[in-house]
């Protein structure tokens, strides 16, 4: 071999080009309203993704592995068939050691996510607290202290996020989203792009491909927490006016902060419960959004935030939530294996949510079945090139 | 102010039971070793930035660390600083040896020389 030719041939692909991991936490968008990070609290976040990949790519598929080689034909000696569904395979596999070193790694990692990114909120929370409030804009954030936290909020904190997103060390804190904002990163890898909003950014694209006359001029983000998705939306319509509604105080304050920090105008933020939008009138919107929201809920409120979507909604109007998929159809192990959070990562709704036809749902809430919508988006999954649903767009119109 | 609350609160429990996959006590080491995993990847990081920055800076060339040889006496030092650190840490597993010889000599527990001298 050449040698000055190879060292050429080398240079032109560079660890840079041939990276695909997790992207450095430190290239994700500063705005005004977020956490000053140390070297060492941003590489504890890298560390922390990069956990979350290796148990994505390296231990998921041996969990898999281990399904296929003696879980289920272990269950299949014992009980003469097949586990018929995800709780009989789920069950199978906590038997296993190698589903019980992942899922224990699994939520060590997202509790080690949820300390880093506290350790850096709270020991700034007071320098925080003033940066939001020097960010306040009239009009800008409502609040309203009669709005009490429901039950399914309160008992259990969200993928085990302490406090949730409605708790307050202090009054004026923004601590909770502060380490909720600056450790995405560590679940999603950067997936969701510099500011997060892959999701927000990839609804407001689809409406404006699938219904290129639509131009909602009143929009509503049912539990916005600090508005990441809909901020795509307020910039995608920027004639339209924004309302995000949430029932906790300080992802709302860090929402509002952030956005006027970010220069965005057309955004508002409301203490508020989805299920009592009775401040509004009936058709007071073109567009009601939900993003990952619905699997934090609980069936009576869905059922009820459905009523009273379809009820603010004008005609002509259109109601789009963003999801992970339904699990009809699926084989017992991949339902087991998305379910893990339900069980393990405190989303206590999320099994009830994915067994459900929302359609049905949407129909009992008052939209019509032959105006319903769905969008599903597929993800590359596993080196066979097969593909796995990744998200879902469910709704209607009216 | 911030700090002694950071102390405090930054590793809350969040609401809900946790759950175990193993023995908890193997699941306790466990997550007690992977946080020092991560903070030993946190300090390997910020080395990588302290020989980034004297390269940048035409102090320390990185190719020198890969090529530096201690002289006998900075060997030494170095040495006894492992065999220090090692000891350190395995504490308990001479704690543990040490156990059988002074058990073996009378050692009591605790409650027993209360009672004796009470």
């Amino acid at each position: 071999m050449d040698g000055s030719d190879a060292s050429t041939e080398f240079a032109q692909h560079s660890l840079e080009d041939t990276y695909d991991g997790p992207p450095d936490q430190r290239t994700g968008a500063r705005h005004g309203i977020y956490p000053d990070l140390s070297h060492d609290e941003v590489e504890r976040f890298n560390f922390l993704a990069q956990m979350n990949r290796h148990l994505a790519t390296r231990v998921a598929p041996m969990v898999e592995t281990a399904w296929n080689a003696r879980i289920e034909p272990r269950f299949e000696a014992e009980h003469g068939r097949k586990p018929m569904d995800r709780t009989e395979a789920r069950r199978a596999l906590l038997t296993d050691p190698v589903f019980q070193t992942w899922s224990a790694l699994r939520r060590m990692t997202m509790e080690q996510r949820q300390e880093a990114g506290r350790w850096a909120a709270v020991r700034q929370s007071e320098a925080l607290a003033a940066k939001a409030a020097s960010l306040s804009a009239p009009d800008r954030l409502t609040l309203d202290p009669t709005v009490a936290v429901p039950r399914y909020v309160a008992a259990v904190d969200h993928h085990c996020m302490p406090g949730s997103y409605h708790t307050e060390l202090f009054p004026g804190d923004v601590s909770g989203p502060a380490s909720y904002d600056s450790g995405i990163h560590v679940t999603v890898g950067g997936r969701g792009g510099p500011y997060n909003d892959g999701i927000g950014r990839t609804m407001a694209e689809w409406i404006q491909e699938t219904y290129p006359h639509f131009k909602p001029s009143r929009i509503l983000d049912l539990g916005t927490t600090t508005g990441h998705n809909l901020l795509p939306m307020a910039r995608a319509f920027p004639e339209a006016k924004v309302i995000g509604i949430d029932i906790g105080v300080p992802v709302l304050r860090y929402g509002a902060a952030r956005v006027e920090s970010l220069g965005v105008g057309n955004v508002r933020f409301l203490q508020a419960d989805a299920t009592n939008l009775s401040q509004f009138e009936d058709g007071s919107f073109d567009l009601v959004m939900t993003t990952m929201f619905l699997h934090e809920l609980s069936l009576t409120s869905m059922d009820a935030i459905f009523r009273e979507a379809k009820r603010v909604l004008a005609p002509g109007g259109l109601m789009l939530n963003m999801e992970q998929p339904a699990y009809a159809g699926m084989p017992p192990f991949e339902q087991a294996i998305r379910d893990w959070d339900a069980h393990y990562n405190n989303e206590p709704f999320w099994t009830t949510l994915h067994s459900l036809d929302l359609d049905d749902h949407f129909v009992a809430a008052g939209f019509e079945r032959d105006k319903l919508v769905k969008k599903v988006f597929t993800v590359p999954a596993g080196p066979a090139g097969q593909t796995k649903i990744g998200m879902v767009f469910v709704g209607a119109e009216k | 102010m911030s700090i002694a609350n950071a102390l405090l609160h930054s590793a809350d429990k969040p609401a809900g039971k946790r759950p175990y996959f193993l023995d908890p006590e193997v699941e306790r080491v466990m997550a007690v070793s992977m946080a020092v995993a991560q903070e030993l990847a946190v300090a390997r990081q910020r080395i990588d930035t302290l020989e980034r920055l004297l390269e940048a800076k035409g102090l320390v060339p990185r190719a020198e660390l890969d090529t530096f040889a201690p002289s006998p006496e900075q060997y030494a030092e170095r040495a006894l600083w492992s065999q220090e650190y090692i000891n350190r840490i395995l504490r308990i597993v001479q704690q543990e040896g040490q156990a059988a010889e002074a058990s073996a000599k009378g050692d009591l527990p605790i409650s027993d020389v209360t009672r004796e001298i009470s």
